[in-house]
């Protein structure tokens, strides 16, 4: 490859001043270009861009798959959809999700990683609490064990008769839950499902935090403590003001896998649940297309997902921009 | 919180040089270590609990979750790689994450490269297109990619696979190491030019030896993120014989009524996690200063 190239550009001897500002379409640079943008977009193009586009035209189809028969129906699928009880309930499920899996998992994590940064000695240098480094690598473990591994862990975990939660209840004396069934009973299977989901990513946005806390530079804090303030109130005035960009990227990353949700819900019930209790989105989608083989009706709930999706997103810049984010924040 | 408890000692305590502890310092760490502490249990002890469970019979399991295995069972190991397949989805999964990894990590590396080094008509097209593939589900596009899977005879095959996983990391990879590229001086570029060296020769010889932090990171997150992708190969990859390592384990659980034997199962969810589990720990320094790198823009 290389060879190539020295012979090429030493063949250019016109005088340049011409043309200073074009430059010279070597065969060096035509293959270049080609090769490297042409090659990784044509992938993309053809397995990520064109699927989403497709999906939006199949979604007015009424197209059962496979045969070439797809008779165009306009909206038609969309009002079924929403006249479909079952559809309906898993799109309440995943709001549910999206509404609540941040809140708890960006909470749980941002005092997590305020304790482990702020929790040191309040003389001298500030500094971070004693074995700050075991927490931080304990606490990653969950982010790195595959989806569905910790689908099938906690699975057994909630398991009436054998599993460890209710090993655990009866042992501390609470005889009621012998063999409750945490993922068998529409009012808990809901809450079980997202400790799980929260268990696998409290780490990680910990991480995150702990890693965008420590960029906040020294002085900010040594001035806060020299005013006389304490650590609850440097958490609360100081630190999370300068880490609210990353608490953004953290809320909508979680909302939107939240959304998603496909892995943990399917691993966990696969079903959906007692009474539909856990029934998601993306796991309706799948049975429909997979299963029912309705694939226009399958493509219309993608498009609603995705502009689900969309919106929440939309939604969290737009608060954080109305409550005076990345305004006081001095870069 | 207790937290605000430091705030008195701190003040009343007299001039010191040293930085001595504070009663208030010890019962604000007391408290942190206890609560981080329970956190930590929260994480350790289900995989603890995985781990013993995993050296009992499924009898042993069923009587009771806490009582340590009579017999150490080597053999739901054996079991779950041989009966439950887990050997073979281990090996399919190892050629397509690995060769995906590689694939990704050249192209990826060599579009970021072009869109942040040079202007030509389109090129923020090309980035906002980037940005699309990022933002929608998955989901969205699951239906339509499988039928051109099959119509150009990829579906079910590990070429295939390969292929779309490729696609699917390619916008994070692009993403991530397109501001590493931005941020390496023009002037090497120029230096290289002087020095009579091509484009090819300047990306391969120059500019990515320099760009090796970033990639590292890059690597390690798309390892992570294809090693544990689920929805694609369920959706694309419904061949038994191809089926990766976490269709495998999802399979294995989901059989229906008591025939599942419990100990091979926690036995393969160890084979799973092991490997994942030493590679964060060996290269954990690396990720953690990649989580940090990964959200500044």
């Amino acid at each position: 490859m290389t060879q190539v190239t020295n012979k090429v550009q030493s063949g250019s001897g016109v005088p340049a001043a011409a043309r200073r500002r074009r430059k010279k379409l070597t065969f060096d640079k035509v293959s270049f270009m080609v090769v490297f943008l042409g090659l990784p977009l044509a992938i993309y193009l053809v397995f990520v861009i064109s699927p989403f586009v497709q999906a939006v035209y199949y979604s007015m189809t009424s197209w059962g798959g496979f045969n070439n028969n797809m008779p165009f129906i306009g909206f038609d699928n969309y009002v079924k959809l929403f006249n479909d009880d079952i559809f309906m309930i898993s799109v309440r499920n995943s709001i549910t999700l999206a509404i609540f899996l941040p809140v708890i998992t960006v909470i749980l994590s941002l005092i997590l990683a305020t304790l482990v940064t702020i929790g040191g000695s309040s003389r001298g240098q500030i500094k971070g609490l004693k074995g700050a480094g075991f927490y931080r690598i304990i606490s990653f473990f969950p982010y790195v064990i595959p989806a569905v591994v910790i689908g099938v862990i906690w699975a057994q975990i909630y398991d009436p008769s054998a599993g460890l939660l209710n090993g655990i209840l009866t042992t501390i004396g609470l005889d009621g839950f012998a063999s409750y069934p945490w993922l068998g009973d529409p009012r808990t299977a809901m809450i079980a499902s997202m400790v799980v989901i929260v268990w696998g990513f409290v780490g990680f946005y910990m991480i995150l935090f702990i890693a965008a806390i420590k960029g906040i530079p020294a002085e900010t804090f040594e001035a806060a403590r020299i005013d006389g303030a304490g650590r609850f109130r440097t958490a609360i005035t100081i630190t999370i003001p300068l880490i609210r960009d990353n608490i953004q990227t953290a809320y909508v990353y979680m909302g939107i896998l939240a959304l998603d949700a496909f892995v943990y819900m399917s691993v966990l019930n696969s079903t959906g649940g007692p009474a539909n209790s856990t029934l998601v989105m993306s796991q309706k989608l799948f049975s429909t297309a997979f299963q029912k083989g309705q694939f226009g009706l399958a493509c219309a709930m993608g498009v609603v997902l995705a502009a689900i999706t969309l919106i929440f997103s939309a939604l969290v810049f737009l608060v954080n921009r109305l409550t005076g984010g990345s305004k006081d924040v001095s870069e | 919180m207790s937290l605000k408890l430091s705030k008195k000692p701190a003040v009343a305590g007299h001039v010191e040089r040293k930085a001595q502890e504070t009663r208030g310092d010890k019962v604000v760490a007391g408290v942190s270590h206890t609560m981080l502490s329970l956190w930590s249990l929260m994480v350790l002890v289900p995989l603890a609990w995985t781990l013993m469970s995993s050296f009992k019979t499924t009898k042993e399991i069923f009587a009771s979750p806490f009582a340590l295995p009579k017999v150490w069972q080597f053999q739901n190991y054996v079991n779950a790689w041989n009966t439950a397949g887990i050997g073979s989805y281990f090996l399919n999964t190892v050629i397509v994450v690995g060769c995906a990894l590689v694939i990704v990590m050249v192209l990826g590396a060599m579009c970021a490269y072009v869109l942040a080094r040079y202007v030509f008509p389109g090129s923020k097209a090309v980035y906002y297109l980037m940005l699309a593939g990022l933002t929608f589900p998955i989901f969205l596009a699951i239906v339509p990619l499988f039928f051109i899977l099959k119509n150009i005879g990829l579906l079910n095959t590990l070429p295939g696979l390969i292929i779309v996983y490729v696609a699917f990391a390619l916008p994070f990879t692009v993403f991530f190491l397109f501001s590493f590229f931005k941020a390496l001086p023009h002037e090497i570029g120029e230096a290289a030019a002087i020095d009579g060296a091509g484009e090819w020769r300047t990306f391969f010889q120059v500019m990515l030896p320099m760009a090796k932090p970033g990639l590292a990171s890059v690597a390690i997150f798309n390892f992570l993120g294809l090693w544990n992708q689920y929805l694609i190969p369920v959706a694309i990859n419904a061949d038994h014989s191809h089926w990766v390592l976490s269709q495998g384990i999802a399979a294995f659980a989901g059989q229906q009524g008591y025939a599942v034997d419990f100990g091979s199962l926690f036995a393969a969810a160890i084979i799973v996690v092991v490997p994942v589990l030493v590679a964060y720990i060996i290269f954990q320094r690396q990720l953690q200063g990649s989580v940090s790198a990964g959200t500044m823009k």
